[in-house]
């Protein structure tokens, strides 16, 4: 990793980059969230970890675990130049982070949330939802195209995802750059319509 | 699919120690994408085996903090004090994301839109 920071200007920024955005890649395991987030980024997508222990001041969220007095949590992130002012992270993590400082770090501030799901396990995307609306982030949902995975008509999909009418369902193919650059632009249309709705000029 | 990178060995110091045993930064500044800036003309010397590896990868161009961690292969939380002390110290600068609050966010939606489409 060394060797590749030291050779590879492409790793830093550029000097004129003013203005960082996020965006969260969430679902739950296995959905292909850094499938997604590598097929967009131009950095090798990277990993942070955090253990959570007594350092953490997180305590109580551990109360009832039985015995577990240390629990290490991950995400994967990428990075996407947009312009030479403008980066954009993309950050990838499942929904059983809630109650730690990286869920919490991840949320705030970022402009929304893609939500991945898999046809075969729908059921499995609402405590993610669920989270993010906890948290009052916007989503819009993708459903990534897996082998031998049942396709549904999106109003069924919609209906077993309980979703607002004005939520966005997508599909696409996290291995896709172009799938995965589609479905986000999707995300962030319905972010500025929705508000410029909310507050007309 | 690019695995992501593989993670370093664990080393011999748990994490705090690195921190003297703080979890807290001096400063509440840092978010993960609060782009961090080196100075060129502040000694090394003195600082702390890890500050000197902070240094020496910021010093190449600006990063996250969440690449930094990443890079480091720190935990996010020890990451940020290491950080505010360089701040502190006059090691290193940052260039905040702008405050939701006074996020023009309508037009920065429209140039990540923009950002997006041109990449298709």
């Amino acid at each position: 990793m060394d060797s590749a920071l030291a050779s590879e200007g492409a790793v830093y920024l550029r000097q004129s980059v003013q203005t960082a955005v996020k965006l969260l890649v969430v679902g739950h395991f296995a959905v292909g969230k850094t499938t997604f987030v590598g097929s967009l980024s131009e950095i090798r997508p990277l990993r942070t970890e955090e253990t959570m222990t007594q350092a953490g001041a997180l305590v109580d969220d551990l109360a009832g675990i039985d015995g577990k007095t240390t629990t290490t949590v991950a995400m994967d992130f990428g990075r996407v130049t947009l312009s030479d002012s403008l980066v954009l992270y993309l950050f990838g993590a499942p929904g059983q982070q809630r109650f730690t400082r990286l869920w919490q770090d991840m949320t705030h501030g970022a402009l929304g949330a893609l939500v991945l799901a898999d046809t075969r396990r729908l059921e499995q995307s609402f405590d993610v939802m669920g989270l993010l609306e906890e948290h009052g982030l916007p989503y819009a949902v993708a459903v990534n195209h897996f082998d031998g995975a049942p396709a549904f008509p999106e109003e069924e999909i919609r209906e077993a995802l309980d979703l607002l009418p004005e939520t966005p369902l997508i599909t696409c193919d996290a291995r896709d750059r172009v799938s995965s650059t589609r479905a986000l632009i999707a995300l962030v249309e319905y972010l500025r319509d929705r508000r410029s709705v909310q507050e007309p000029v | 699919m690019t695995p992501p990178a593989p993670r370093r060995g664990e080393g011999l110091v748990r994490p705090y120690v690195v921190t003297d045993g703080r979890a807290h930064p001096t400063r509440n500044t840092f978010d993960l994408v609060t782009l961090v800036i080196a100075m060129h003309d502040r000694p090394l010397a003195g600082l702390s085996p890890e500050k000197v590896r902070l240094m020496e990868l910021c010093l190449g161009g600006p990063l996250s903090v969440a690449e930094i961690a990443g890079h480091l292969t720190l935990p996010v939380s020890v990451t940020k004090v290491l950080l505010g002390d360089l701040v502190d110290s006059g090691h290193l600068i940052t260039r905040a994301p702008i405050p939701s609050a006074e996020l023009p966010e309508a037009q920065i939606l429209q140039e990540v839109l923009d950002g997006l489409r041109a990449r298709l």
